[in-house]
């Protein structure tokens, strides 16, 4: 049938159709290993374990996550997650803010080049200063900390690269009137510029928040004790010895319940995160 | 003194102070850190002990290192498995996605949806995809009569594997920087080539590549710097195995640090990432600057 209208058919709808075969094999690809997931989660261990196709049929259970509910060290690592990324958020908001104000909209002596030198370090590599970060931290002995999770977090020049965008893009006669009213350049900043600058602040701040969350590299380093694992990393230690202890179940439930946090953000803010990531790249 | 003061006033250094609690936090744990690692790759050092100059030795060392020199060439493998496909991908997703409606925005989220998992969740997922046991795939080739494929555990396939895991992981960020570019073309240039009654193909060689050329050098570039820093896949899928057919320099340099803690060795390891990185974040320019040439 098909063959015999193909000849017919005019170029534009073959393109039509090899794009809608295009999107539904993506489509399926994409979401075939989080329903997996999500599915698994929902079996006994003792199915999981058999060898056998599963049936779609069930039988289901809700133990995995009811067993969730009974692990301290999963809350532990939760709550080490949020405190993590609140203050890194906060922390980068407030040093970006006030570095991208000085940047993008005031004078003084050698700012070109030392922002030049804020920008040149987006190419630094985290991974090429771990030795060194390292020693840095143990010389003060502040591994399993929060202030060491959370520090290098804020020596990430992206947030000043936004910041000193968001403030040149607006009009300067803005400040020009708050001179007028005899403002100082705090007073500008602060009742003037900054509420301008909400929008990026959102970005940055979700942007923050989910590199933060999902930042694996530092904690993997930093924190080896395991009450100071973030999520994260506590997930990483999970798949390596939860499954001969819980079974597979729980690790799947753990999966679901510490992706979901991070879907939730995505899905609340997705026009954030994709202006965070596109001006990113767009230096 | 009012007049010294005065003087520093005018020019502008307390403005200087707005910037200075950055710059602190940057100077001490990136710049410092930078340098520091320069130095530190020229000496011979452990966590315990001192630490001893010895020049360009531990360079030297590195590359009659076969361990180091299998790292390189997976990481360097594992950039050309992985950008190519993942360019072409999500530069074919927006631009079946480059439209108003509902469809397409759904499935603009789901495909970045991915990407906003953690390394450490989303190899939990994927191990049950791909594991030998009880993994979706082997369940699939059972089911159809096949034998398992052991994709974590078979040395050609491992780092195959891992590449495969990561354009899943990764499309959603390229994919919406190429929409990004493609929001930028001008809608009347479409409509006059639609008067003309341009094909697709038409229409995608001589109006869209063109105007998206810049895009396509940028995530290129971007990708390959990002990929040449894979560390959890690798770490956690395959521990680096079989027999290092996986472990990628990072691995590599983290075994080195932090395992062997063989600081200085790892550090200088650690340099040549960073100079990999910098050549790969610039050769796609290059390209482009000499294939404008040609």
């Amino acid at each position: 049938m098909s063959a015999l209208a193909l000849p017919v058919v005019r170029g534009r709808q073959v393109w039509a159709w090899a794009r809608i075969a295009f999107c539904a094999v993506m489509l399926a690809l994409v979401l075939a290993p989080l329903l997996w997931t999500v599915f698994l989660s929902f079996r006994t261990n003792i199915d999981l374990l058999r060898q056998a196709p599963l049936d779609l049929r069930g039988p289901y259970t809700l133990d995995n996550y009811a067993e969730l509910l009974r692990n301290q060290t999963l809350f532990r690592w939760f709550f080490n997650s949020l405190v993590v990324s609140t203050v890194t958020v906060a922390g980068v908001l407030t040093l970006s803010s006030l570095a991208g104000y000085a940047f993008g909209r005031l004078e003084f002596p050698g700012r070109n080049w030392l922002y030049l030198i804020v920008l040149a370090g987006l190419a630094i590599p985290d991974q090429s200063v771990i030795l060194t970060r390292h020693q840095i931290f143990s010389d003060l002995h502040w591994h399993n900390t929060y202030r060491a999770l959370i520090l290098p977090g804020l020596s990430a020049p992206l947030g000043v690269f936004l910041m000193t965008e968001a403030f040149r893009a607006i009009p300067r006669a803005q400040d020009d009137a708050a001179r007028l009213d005899r403002a100082n350049a705090i007073a500008t900043f602060w009742h003037v510029l900054l509420p301008q600058t909400v929008p990026a602040l959102a970005s940055l701040g979700i942007y923050t928040f989910l590199l933060s969350w999902n930042d694996y590299w530092w904690p993997l380093i930093s924190a080896t004790r395991p009450s100071m694992y973030t999520l994260t990393e506590g997930m990483a230690a999970a798949q390596s010895n939860y499954v001969e202890v819980l079974g597979k179940g729980v690790l799947m439930a753990e999966a679901v319940v510490a992706g979901l946090p991070v879907l939730i953000v995505y899905i609340l803010f997705q026009k954030h995160i994709v202006n965070a990531v596109t001006g990113m790249v767009k230096l | 003194m009012t007049g010294w003061l005065g003087r520093l006033n005018r020019q502008g250094w307390p403005n200087l102070l707005f910037a200075l609690p950055f710059l602190a936090v940057y100077a001490w744990l990136l710049i410092y850190p930078l340098l520091a690692g320069m130095g530190l790759s020229l000496h011979r050092a452990n966590l315990f002990g001192g630490a001893r100059f010895i020049g360009f030795e531990n360079y030297i060392r590195l590359f009659r290192d076969a361990t180091f020199l299998q790292a390189l060439a997976n990481s360097l493998l594992f950039v050309l498995m992985c950008v190519p496909v993942l360019v072409v991908l999500a530069l074919g997703l927006a631009l079946a996605l480059n439209r108003a409606t509902r469809f397409a925005a759904f499935m603009r989220s789901a495909v970045f949806a991915s990407s906003v998992l953690s390394v450490t969740v989303m190899t939990i997922i994927w191990r049950q995809i791909l594991a030998i046991d009880g993994g979706l795939l082997s369940h699939g080739a059972h089911a159809i009569g096949l034998p398992a494929v052991p994709f974590l555990s078979d040395p050609n396939l491992a780092l195959p594997s891992l590449a495969a895991v990561t354009v899943w992981w990764s499309l959603g960020l390229p994919m919406m920087l190429f929409l990004s570019a493609l929001q930028q073309v001008p809608r009347s240039v479409y409509e006059a080539a639609a008067l003309d009654r341009a094909t697709p193909w038409t229409v995608f060689r001589q109006i869209t590549l063109p105007a998206i050329t810049p895009a396509l050098v940028l995530v290129t570039a971007y990708e390959c710097a990002l990929q040449f820093q894979v560390f959890g896949q690798p770490q956690l899928l395959t521990q680096g195995g079989p027999n290092g057919a996986s472990r990628p320099l990072v691995l590599y340099i983290y075994e080195t640090g932090f395992n062997q803690w063989d600081i200085g060795y790892a550090a200088a390891a650690s340099q040549m990432l960073f100079a990999l990185i910098l050549v790969a974040a610039f050769v796609p320019q290059l390209a482009q600057r000499l294939w404008r040439r040609a």
